[in-house]
């Protein structure tokens, strides 16, 4: 079939009208489709309870669809999946390079295998210094790196966060935002970033889908046009405060919807 | 425990009085922590043997503190004998309900199937008072080791058993997660997660246990009664009593608190050992 599609590489991931409804008829999903390719940062943003959460678990496999389907090209396996949550969820018993090491561990190589994809990750969030510390030796914003090292190790090919700079303050939160782009520059993966906040938004994505809640759904879907790598600069150009109303406009939308 | 506790940050201003009230309230706790229970100690043991001398007591009624220590140092070989097997039967009982109640929890995380159907037993058991079971248990086991052992077992492994199957089910909700993510074995679920989880509530447990065990020792002794050759201290209390010679129970009791001070004092050590690098419990407070 010689058609145009083919002309645009298959998609990642794809997720087909996919619903949530709990137990209860909480219906926390309803009809998400969205195809994700390959190097793309997507913003989930939307107001509390509109499925942000339940989207990414379904695509970690941790839940699943009440109805539709979420498909991976080619061979997926847990691989190709790093995940970083909204606390930095270290175990506190090991240190941080044994953190770093788990995904890893968990696939049954010894630490010697893979020393060396371990300290480049934590060379990478700049933490090489800390690799015998525990946790509770570091502060917030360094424990978090931690834990986007240990979603990093592997080189995923896509990276599910769920708001994992909002219990940071602001200038940690923009110090990782510029941080996590040019990590994903380097490593060159997908990103699936669920968000509050617009401006993250705006500064991280190259698409952002705003989400509304009662039922969870996607309400719109907007492209931030501007090239990556982006910088201090962009933060305070015309055009990030163009797109920043943009999105904005969305998500008070949202918001009316659901009121 | 370590010099460390000076590491507050050292400003060249002079301390606020907060901070001078904070120091003296910590001086005061580390001094006192020690000074206080021996000071209370010694003001007991005077008054001990005052009441005795001057109420002209006899010994076989309430000795004095002297001549119970006279005792001690006098009966020494016998009740260091008996010592020697109420702590080896301790011991004994500890180390199996640490492989009991640690092995019974992890099946019972394993499966719930198991755990529904004979967690209600432990239960049983243990609410059970162990002076009603024991002499049972002496007349159906044969061995006088394996009865004391069954006994105090009894007693001990229930603390273990309950404080891990908690550790094991107290997992971060996140970490789980994240092990399932990324397709961890049930194996390496208990390996690496759970188990190291628990470590904190079965130190907790442990710490109970032990004196537990020495309960059941000496509680399962006193049923067994006579045993004739490998006596422990129990068997000497008794013994004793029934002599009228009440310096030496004196003697024999303080062995027993000694040694159960003695076990609390090792399993809080081993704890902190353990815990000291990250747990909330084993670190030092600081403001
Ligand atoms: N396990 C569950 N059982 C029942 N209802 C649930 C469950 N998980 C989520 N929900 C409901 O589904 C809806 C969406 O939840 P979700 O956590 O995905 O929202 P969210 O967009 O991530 O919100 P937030 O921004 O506050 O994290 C909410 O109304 C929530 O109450
Ligand atoms: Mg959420």
């Amino acid at each position: 079939m010689p058609d145009l599609s083919e002309a645009v590489a298959d998609p990642l991931l794809r997720i087909e009208g996919a619903d949530k409804v709990f137990h209860g008829g909480v219906v926390a999903l309803k009809g998400l489709s969205l195809d994700v390719h390959m190097g793309d940062f997507i913003s989930l943003l939307g107001p509390s309870g509109c499925g942000k959460s339940t989207a990414l678990r379904m695509i970690a496999d941790l839940l699943h669809p009440t109805r539709g389907r979420i498909t991976w090209t080619g061979s997926h396996s847990t691989q190709d999946l790093g995940v970083v949550f909204q606390e930095p969820t270290l175990m506190p018993w090991a240190t941080v390079k044994q953190n770093v090491w788990l995904p890893y561990r968990l696939r049954g190589k010894s630490f010697n295998s893979v020393q060396d994809d371990v300290l480049e990750a934590l060379k990478l969030v700049g933490l090489e210094k800390f690799q015998n510390a525990y946790p509770r030796e570091l502060s917030g914003g360094m424990k978090m790196r931690v834990s986007i090292a240990r979603a990093m190790v592997t080189r995923p090919k896509l990276i599910l966060m769920d708001e994992p700079f909002a219990a940071l303050d602001e200038i940690t939160r923009f110090r990782l935002n510029n941080d996590l782009l040019e990590l994903k520059q380097k490593i060159g993966c997908t990103v699936i970033f669920v968000t509050h906040s617009v401006f993250e938004s705006v500064f991280l994505s190259d698409r952002i889908v705003v989400m509304a809640a009662r039922p969870g759904r996607v309400i719109r879907e907007l492209r931030v046009d501007a090239p990556y790598p982006r910088d201090e600069e962009f933060r305070t150009s015309p055009e990030y405060a163009a797109f920043c109303r943009e999105a904005s406009d969305a998500l008070h939308e949202a918001m009316e919807l659901a009121a | 425990m370590s010099l460390a506790d000076e590491n507050t940050p050292i400003t060249p201003d002079a301390p606020d009085a907060d901070e001078l009230a904070r120091m003296r309230q910590a001086r005061f706790e580390k001094i006192g922590k020690w000074t206080l229970p021996v000071i209370v100690m010694v003001i007991m043991l005077v008054a001990w043997d005052r009441i005795v001398v001057l109420n002209e007591i006899p010994h076989y009624i309430l000795p004095g503190p002297g001549l119970v220590i006279e005792t001690l140092i006098k009966d020494w070989p016998i009740l260091f004998d008996a010592l020697l097997v109420t702590l080896q039967i301790t011991l004994m009982a500890l180390a199996v309900a640490v492989l009991g109640g640690v092995g019974l929890a992890v099946l019972f995380t394993q499966s719930r199937w198991v755990e529904m159907s004979f967690y209600p037993y432990a239960v049983i058991l243990q609410v059970t008072p162990i002076v009603s079971i024991a002499p049972l248990i002496f007349i159906y086991v044969d061995s006088r080791l394996a009865g004391l052992l069954l006994c105090a077992w009894l007693v001990a492994f229930f603390p273990i058993l309950s404080n891990t199957t908690l550790g094991l089910n107290s997992a971060d909700h996140g970490l789980r997660d994240l092990f399932r993510i990324y397709g961890a074995t049930r194996w390496q679920r208990l390996r690496y997660l759970q188990l190291p989880s628990a470590l904190p509530y079965f130190l907790g447990g442990l710490r109970i246990a032990g004196g537990l065990s020495l309960i059941g020792a000496v509680v399962a002794e006193y049923v067994a009664g006579t045993g004739g050759i490998g006596s422990g201290l129990a068997f000497r209390i008794l013994e004793a009593g029934y002599r009228l010679n009440i310096p030496r129970m004196f003697a024999a009791l303080i062995l027993i608190a000694g040694s159960g001070v003695v076990i609390f004092a090792g399993l809080s050590f081993l704890s902190h050992m353990l815990l000291r690098k990250w747990h909330e419990s084993a670190l030092k407070r600081d403001g």
